[in-house]
């Protein structure tokens, strides 16, 4: 089973920032099965950006744990996708080397920050792909392309060797264009790495099942109110109208905590942020620092040059939560809303399996429509409540609206990413019939 | 609301490097997001809760790790295996 693939992709959407032209694989469950990784996970011998000038040349003398364990399933990583710069972004436009393009529409934007992996697989370059999701990174673009996203668990996959934008929020995940690959992929990648302090040992061998007969879905007002499409909230709508007919029952609820959640995420992130891009001085890599200067001189140019206007508004932002006379007024109190989040997905959970909504509140954007940064934090609206609660969520496309796709999300209870990935494969398969 | 001045000290602090015709601009989206921040005001409460930790460090033993030349392969400067950095004092 092991041999030689070679990848010579027609990218036209400029989905890959490097490609692998021959790649020996070995054998396993994705023997010979081309994998693409997005650009901040790590990759022994390949260049690794984070879309990135500040990274640019930058090749990492080790593989992420995710990435030894493609190689050892027998995948053939054919290359390293496009990427909002450090998963900054919702739309892929914040990369260095360009955006990516929609293949459903080449005038609007793929999503993001996984937009180049999205991009990937719905081009039909690859089946499968990784992306990372801090905030929605895997879901958005899912959503927008019209393909399949897991964001697992926090703590299901180890995040050695992922370059770090906020650790307290950000996982690994699989994206495909079927449930069944998703669940596939999640199989190679979950299980307990002692090399990353927050990793459980949970591994993943699920078969995905179609039976959701009394399964309870709670249906958040908020995820079909203020600032939601309502031509994607009637899509949304239908797709649980399936699930209903399949047997689920649902049940209305309310996310009071959504009012600051968007508020405390960004807090969150961007504090994260600040401190862990602090590596980024031109010293241990990246383009050369001066060494003669005095060291502030030396990774202010370096910085400067290096990072893109969202990266630096980010690790301005979160320079300023955390500093003196401010901590008490963003980060504590974000991390006391994280905490409501929590809760309120613990009482939904006590009454109901999983939680069910739309992915995005629009379908893709056109590029270049979200250059005010306000408005472009506003469209993660729906998928970060998950990752401050730690809860898996996924996407599965379920209709179009003016001709683009619209993601189903589900929610589960922490841990239970075998029933969110059950309820998207039973719509998957519903519809496909 | 923060001043020019402000962000001026701010990306001091986080050594971005601002040039003054950015200043401006920079300064009007920091506050528009800022102000949206204000939201959590109306979180109540000011610390989070604690929650069960159980300790995941391992023992400090040696393991096998990078050989030097590959630790410094990426390194812009380096000389007798040390990395160079710019001068502190």
């Amino acid at each position: 089973m092991t041999g030689t693939l070679s990848f010579e992709p027609d990218d036209r959407f400029n989905a890959f920032l490097t490609t692998c032209r021959k790649v020996s694989h070995g054998s396993g469950r994705l023997a010979g099965i081309p994998v693409a990784v997005k650009d901040n996970i790590s990759t022994q011998g390949i260049e690794t950006t984070c879309a990135s000038k500040i990274l640019k040349g930058y090749i990492p003398p080790y593989d992420a744990h995710v990435v030894r364990l493609l190689k050892e399933a027998g995948a053939a990583i054919v290359g390293k996708t496009n990427m909002d710069e450090f998963g900054m972004g919702t739309t892929t436009e914040n990369s260095a080397f360009g955006p990516t393009l929609n293949p459903l529409d080449t005038s609007r934007v793929p999503g993001g920050s996984s937009g180049g992996s999205a991009a990937a697989i719905a081009a039909g370059m690859v089946p499968m792909a990784l992306g990372t999701d801090t905030g929605g990174s895997i879901r958005c673009p899912a959503a927008f392309c019209g393909i399949v996203g897991l964001k697992p668990s926090y703590g299901r996959v180890s995040r050695y060797g992922l370059i770090a934008y906020a650790n307290s929020l950000e996982q690994i995940g699989p994206m495909a264009k079927t449930v069944t690959d998703v669940s596939t992929l999640y199989s190679v990648i979950a299980g307990h790495d002692p090399r990353d302090s927050t990793s459980y040992d949970r591994s993943y061998n699920h078969i995905p099942s179609v039976e959701i007969k009394g399964l309870k879905i709670g249906i958040p007002q908020e995820y079909f109110g203020k600032g939601v499409d309502p031509a994607v909230g009637n899509v949304v709508q239908k797709a649980i109208g399936t699930l209903e007919q399949l047997g689920a029952t649902t049940i209305p609820c309310t996310i009071p905590s959504m009012e600051y959640a968007l508020a405390a995420y960004y807090v969150i992130c961007t504090s994260e942020a600040s401190s862990n891009l602090a590596r980024f001085d031109g010293v241990r890599y990246g383009p050369a620092a001066d060494v003669k200067k005095s060291w502030h001189d030396a990774y202010r140019d370096v910085r400067r040059a290096g990072f893109g206007e969202e990266v630096r508004r980010r690790i301005m932002l979160g320079t300023f939560a955390l500093s003196s006379g401010y901590y008490g007024k963003y980060y504590a109190k974000a991390q006391v809303a994280r905490e409501n989040v929590r809760a309120d997905f613990s009482r939904i959970f006590s009454k109901v399996d999983v939680i069910a909504g739309p992915t995005m509140p629009t379908t893709a954007f056109r590029l270049k429509e979200k250059s005010d940064p306000l408005s472009m934090y506003l469209s993660d609206i729906l998928t970060v409540p998950a990752n401050l609660a730690g809860i898996p969520s996924i996407s599965v496309p379920c209709g179009k609206v003016a001709g683009m796709p619209v993601g189903l999300q589900i929610m589960g209870r922490h841990f239970d990413d075998e029933r969110v990935i059950d309820v998207a494969y039973a719509y998957e398969q519903a519809v496909r019939a | 609301m923060v001043t020019e001045k402000d962000v001026e000290h701010i990306a001091d602090l986080a050594d971005i490097g601002m040039d003054s015709g950015e200043l401006a601009p920079f300064t009007q989206q920091f506050n528009a997001i800022i102000d949206y921040f204000d939201i959590l005001d109306r979180v109540k409460g000011e610390e989070s809760g604690v929650r069960d930790l159980y300790n995941v460090m391992r023992e400090d033993d040696p393991r096998p790790s990078l050989p030097q030349k590959d630790v410094l392969s990426n390194a812009p400067a380096s000389e007798d295996g040390f990395i160079k950095a710019p001068r502190v004092m």
